[in-house]
């Protein structure tokens, strides 16, 4: 033990250098955006951390899962069945729906909507701060992930994909302050730009003149504009409208239909857009 | 018996870790402690010469990683808020636990402050007053961690 006379360089030049380095990364991270691909190597390194915090909440699940009572998965199994028909009874009508809209949209000659490849995935970490709000799911590249990719709840958008590791994947929720997501109203189809706040149940429209119809309880749903997220799926619905005169623009706070406070299972999308170029070798993939 | 004495410090970061992103409810995330912050300064006080400002540049790095922000702001902020403790080693040694406690608290503070500010310059979050909950959550969890820590150190006899 040797603490009077200190080996190598003193603390302030240690200080220096890990300030200059520190810097230097933000820079070539933020800036320059160097560490694109270096992160899915840099996420796969400290992947075991994530499947060790991960644990203690599998394991409380898999006991919970062996602890149920019978009466309860009885009372599940049966008020699922209930659900199941209901919603068969919907899917009926919507199939009939969805032909319809087909034969109108070939008689406009506009494109049918194609059905899209879907893959179920589950939550691993959740990084909520008021200042980045980002999950970590457990698929990534060797699943077919890519970047920019749209993420979905039962309810409706929870964000997109903005890391790729190889067997997880960081997602951006649409609350984050960075995030922005292009909208349009069902009731008159005007369309706006919705972006995070940083709190999680909260997201608000930007750029909305005074003049613009849209009321409290209005929803709206993806535009399909930008080319990130497919059109029409539930994005929020209108909480609070301010038009206050004395602002550029009308305060419109709105609420995320997707909940995205208690995730566990998600959904990732792999749109076919009919304008891609690599469509072939896309669907060469789905098979 | 050697080689978990050897390691014992990279262990420890690595457990704090662990529970740095342990996935927990919305309602509790907001009063997470900063437990590598707080495991660093025990090492920090503790063994100056075995742990200081490249350790908490190193374990920023790793925070940054996991945590998803841009590459350098934890570690930023780590060094930073390590090194105040490092150069005042000496005479944190020599307060009671509690006296501690209050200097983490305060060198928590300033952990989230430059986080803040490197963040605010990186893009346009705002600052908000539940940030500052984990202060009061490390400045309470500091005394346990300090008698844990000693506890094993020396009973591994880390030197």
């Amino acid at each position: 033990m040797d603490t009077i006379f200190t080996r190598g360089p003193s603390l302030n030049i240690r200080l220096a250098l890990a300030l200059a380095m520190s810097v230097m990364l933000i820079v070539l991270d933020f800036k320059l955006d160097a560490f694109s691909t270096t992160r899915v190597f840099l996420n796969s390194l400290v992947s075991p951390v994530q499947y060790l915090a991960n644990l203690p909440g599998q394991l409380l699940n898999a006991s919970a899962q062996r602890l149920t009572s019978q009466q309860a998965l009885i009372e599940e199994n049966e008020q699922l069945t209930n659900r199941l028909l209901l919603q068969n009874e919907k899917l009926q009508r919507f199939e009939a729906l969805e032909q319809e809209n087909k034969e109108l949209r070939r008689l406009l000659d506009a494109p049918v909507r194609q059905n899209m490849r879907k893959m179920v995935a589950e939550l691993m970490a959740v990084d909520n701060t008021p200042y980045s709000q980002q999950i970590v799911i457990n698929k990534g590249a060797i699943d077919g992930v890519y970047l920019g990719q749209s993420i979905l709840d039962e309810r409706g958008i929870v964000g997109q994909v903005m890391e790729v590791g190889t067997t997880n994947s960081r997602v951006l929720l649409i609350s984050d302050v960075t995030h922005s997501i292009p909208v349009r109203s069902i009731r008159n189809n005007s369309r706006f730009i919705a972006s995070g706040s940083g709190a999680i149940d909260e997201l608000y429209l930007t750029h909305v003149a005074h003049s613009a119809d849209i009321r409290e309880g209005d929803v709206l749903v993806s535009s399909g504009l930008g080319e990130v997220f497919p059109e029409g799926y539930p994005v929020a619905e209108v909480t609070q409208v301010i038009r206050d005169e004395s602002r550029p623009f009308a305060q419109v706070t709105i609420a995320p239909q997707a909940r995205l406070n208690r995730l566990k299972y998600l959904l990732l999308l792999w749109p076919q857009t009919s304008s891609e170029p690599d469509e072939q070798a896309a669907e060469a993939t789905d098979d | 018996m050697i080689k978990v004495r050897h390691y014992t410090i990279a262990i420890t970061l690595l457990i704090a870790m662990v529970f740095q992103i342990i996935p927990v409810p919305v309602q509790v995330d907001l009063y997470r402690p900063d437990w590598v912050l707080i495991v660093l300064s025990y090492w920090v006080m503790a063994l100056p010469h075995r742990a200081n400002v490249g350790v908490a540049f190193t374990s920023g790095l790793a925070l940054d990683i996991l945590l998803g922000t841009a590459m350098g702001v934890h570690s930023f902020a780590l060094s930073i808020s390590i090194y105040v403790l490092a150069a005042n080693y000496q005479r944190l040694r020599n307060y009671s636990v509690w006296q501690q406690a209050v200097i983490i608290g305060v060198v928590s503070a300033l952990y989230h402050s430059l986080l803040f500010w490197l963040l605010r310059l990186l893009t346009d979050v705002t600052f908000r007053f539940e940030e500052l909950w984990p202060v009061l959550t490390s400045m309470a969890l500091w005394p346990w961690i300090f008698w844990l820590l000693r506890k094993v150190r020396r009973q591994l006899r880390i030197t």
